[in-house]
């Protein structure tokens, strides 16, 4: 019992520390890549990291009207709650190493706590700045829930009519590709999911056109506004792991197949080219659905935020849901 | 909580340093929720005293001081200033000269609106398109540089003409520049106004009716989006303006009806860039040979401005409007009066009705879309200690009386 502990510690740290690296490295692809398609040259890939260790060199600054218990919380509670998100996602053919203590619920929920984290210490740093951003943040927290919950409920919907047991753990979803579970009416509806999620990830990262929160030309970096040294260092930490995470967690529901079966590998050969292969797939995520969006649109009013995420996306959400119970209803029948 | 304190509104405060700004200027709004119920703001952050070094200068100092009052628009003050003081002098200006400074001056009104548009995108948060912007807003400084030998700061304006000649092997160099922008013009006006995100965010935002745009005397693109025809290139022809053929540029000549929102003022601007590159092209053709100046001896040129008394107003339509110089010579080396009105100071009153009842989301760009020049505008400021406060008439006028009884000794 005690090794098994031990051991599940040890791969937790070992996990905190390549999440990371690896998500501060995808910080930095993401800049890059937005440069070049501005014809930028943009800064060096590890540009983050000299950002990480020049912020952590510098105090914390507090303001006189904030509350300092949470305003000092809330980065750690962020960058605490990506972590363990993390530590629920299957990375290759590796499987999650907390995966028997939770499902995709839990996951939900854990992806809402970083937000949260931020929003409550934008409210306790006594800044109108923070404070507006703040209330912008939980209004695109409550809309974009809806599309997310409805895709996260499509697919565990579509593992339990296939007579999968224990639909709602990523390990039954990585080990059954959803893609094979449908006809051609639930593909669709898969498809229309996937562009959903797809979405949802900048909401969630606080990128354009959904970074109204943060919005640098009208609220100065809104709840982040009066972070600074430490503070803003561990914000950014946990913004790589976050995205490392929507990456991970889009790759793990929609393209959870391996390469090493297709080289013939096995063993701990297998697991580290499986760790690559799911690396570049986020990285490949990522650009599209994160950087290319964010560099090729304007940033939305918060109250087109509440529309698109409400209205459009809900609707593509229940839309994608309701063709998959369609496909496995016409499936039944034949 | 009581009712009372909850629909107390809060007020958040912008600038005089903040992101949205690209000069210092302090917003107070009172909002409700995301809404702007009252705006108010204070300019005055900037003042930097231009006025008082001018009138301890002689004119010929002063056209080169006036090409420091504004980095964006170096043709302007200059352009204006001289006007006025060739007009109290009774200068002729050579023809050729005239072209000249319409050239320079309609460069200017292109690499001004790009700086505009690479600005109002970034306010909006498209960066892409403010990179587009800005970098093929090079072009037209490099044809400037290559003209006039300064990106900014041109200093080509002197008081009887200009200070360089553009040459015939100039002309393809300038050609070039102008038919690139043709080619580009098609996709700005594409991206700027065919963009789903800038529409949604652009229309119906920070509207100046027709009758507001006409009661705060607004000035330029400004004005002109809201429907008034105001144009003193074509109201008031000056320098080689006279012999061409321009209209004011209205929102509808690119289809639709004049609403008179932000929308209205990128198409305007876009549309302008069009009409400098036609101006342009008409003036380097129909150019004609002769001097560039009326006295190339400044000895000579300060001798006749030292003679001359009289008052006159230049003024002439920059590219956020009009600017007006005033000047009043009385014998003397330095001029007895200078007063700069930049063609925002018009502008800036226009902030109050398309600000309030917007969105705060909308504010960064709503400010960005009168194009306000802050530090060419402010004129005032007075500090004392560490209390500033601005100056009104009443204040002025006992200020004034005061320094009058103390000169009499009473």
């Amino acid at each position: 019992m005690l090794t098994v502990i031990l051991q599940t510690v040890a791969a937790a740290v070992a996990f905190s520390v390549i999440g990371i690296v690896v998500g501060l490295f995808l910080l930095g692809i993401d800049r890059r890549i937005s440069a070049r398609m501005q014809a930028r040259i943009g800064p060096i890939l590890i540009q983050p990291f000299y950002d990480i260790r020049k912020l952590f060199s510098k105090d914390n600054i507090v303001p006189e009207n904030a509350i300092p218990s949470i305003f000092h919380a809330a980065p750690i509670v962020a960058l605490a709650s990506s972590i363990i998100v993390l530590l629920y996602l299957p990375i290759g053919s590796m499987m999650p190493i907390l995966g028997g203590y939770g499902d995709l619920i839990l996951v939900m929920y854990l992806l809402a706590v970083p937000s949260l984290a931020m929003v409550a210490g934008g409210f306790a740093s006594g800044s109108p700045y923070a404070t507006v951003g703040s209330q912008r943040e939980m209004v695109s927290m409550i809309a974009y829930e809806l599309p997310l919950a409805s895709a996260v409920i499509a697919i565990a919907w579509l593992l339990y009519s296939s007579g999968i047991s224990d639909p709602f753990t990523l390990q039954a979803i990585v080990e059954n590709p959803v893609w094979t579970l449908v006809g051609p009416i639930g593909f669709i509806g898969l498809v229309v999911l996937m562009l959903t999620l797809a979405w949802v990830t900048p909401a969630e990262l606080s990128k354009i056109p959904f970074d109204s929160p943060e919005a640098e030309t009208e609220l100065a970096g809104g709840l982040l506004v009066e972070y600074s040294g430490k503070n803003l260092g561990l914000f950014t930490v946990a913004q790589g792991v976050k995205t490392l995470v929507m990456g991970g967690l889009a790759v793990a529901i929609f393209f959870p197949w391996n390469i090493s079966p297709l080289l013939g590998l096995s063993s701990y050969a297998a697991l580290a080219v499986d760790a690559v292969f799911f690396f570049l797939k986020v990285v490949l995520l990522m650009i599209i659905s994160v950087t290319a969006i964010r560099t090729g649109l304007a940033r939305f009013r918060i109250t087109h935020v509440v529309t698109i995420f409400w209205v459009y996306l809900g609707l593509a959400g229940l839309l994608g849901l309701s063709l998959i119970i369609l496909d496995s209803v016409v499936m039944g029948v034949l | 909580m009581s009712d009372e304190m909850k629909k107390k509104p809060y007020v958040v405060p912008i600038g005089p340093i903040h992101p949205a700004l690209k000069e210092p200027v302090q917003f107070l709004f009172e909002m409700e929720g995301e809404v702007v119920k009252k705006a108010d703001f204070a300019p005055g952050q900037t003042h930097r005293g231009i006025e008082w070094m001018g009138m301890r200068r002689n004119p010929v100092q002063i056209v080169h001081l006036t090409d420091r009052i504004c980095g964006i628009c170096g043709v302007t003050h200059s352009l204006s200033f001289a006007r006025a003081v060739e007009q109290i002098v009774d200068i002729e200006v050579p023809a050729r000269a005239d072209y000249i400074r319409v050239i320079i001056a309609e460069l200017e009104r292109i690499q001004s609106h790009l700086l505009w548009a690479g600005v109002a995108a970034h306010e909006l948060g498209f960066d892409t398109l403010f990179y587009l912007a800005w970098r093929v807003r090079e072009d037209s400084l490099d044809v400037i540089e290559n003209i006039t030998g300064n990106r900014i700061n041109y200093g080509l304006v002197q008081i009887g003409g200009v200070r360089r000649d553009i040459t015939p092997e100039q002309h393809p160099v300038i050609h070039k520049c102008l038919d690139g922008y043709r080619d580009l013009l098609g996709k700005m006006l594409n991206l700027f106004l065919h963009d789903t995100t800038i529409s949604i965010r652009c229309k119906d935002t920070g509207k100046l009716s027709f009758e507001e745009a006409l009661h705060l005397c607004t000035v330029g693109p400004t004005a002109r989006a809201s429907g008034v025809v105001k144009d003193v290139r074509v109201d008031y022809p000056y320098a080689a303006y006279g012999d061409l053929d321009i209209t004011p540029i209205l929102p509808s000549a690119y289809g639709g009806e004049i609403n008179g929102d932000v929308y209205d003022r990128i198409v305007v601007r876009l549309l302008e860039i069009e009409q400098s590159i036609g101006i342009i092209e008409t003036c380097l053709k129909e150019m004609p040979e002769g001097g560039i100046i009326w006295e190339p001896k400044l000895p000579k040129l300060l001798a006749a401005c030292k003679k001359a008394h009289g008052e006159a107003i230049g003024r002439h339509e920059a590219p956020r409007g009009e600017c007006t110089h005033y000047v009043a010579m009385d014998g003397n080396e330095a001029p007895a009066m200078w007063k700069v009105k930049a063609s925002s100071y018009s502008n800036l009153h226009s902030w109050i009705p398309m600000l309030e009842g917007e969105q705060l989301a909308d504010v960064p760009i709503i400010v960005a879309s009168i194009d306000p020049c802050l530090s060419c505008t402010d004129r005032v400021a007075v500090v004392r200690g560490n209390s500033s406060d601005l100056l009104t008439k009443e204040d002025l006028h006992r200020l004034s009386v005061e320094k009058t009884r103390r000169i009499q000794g009473c």
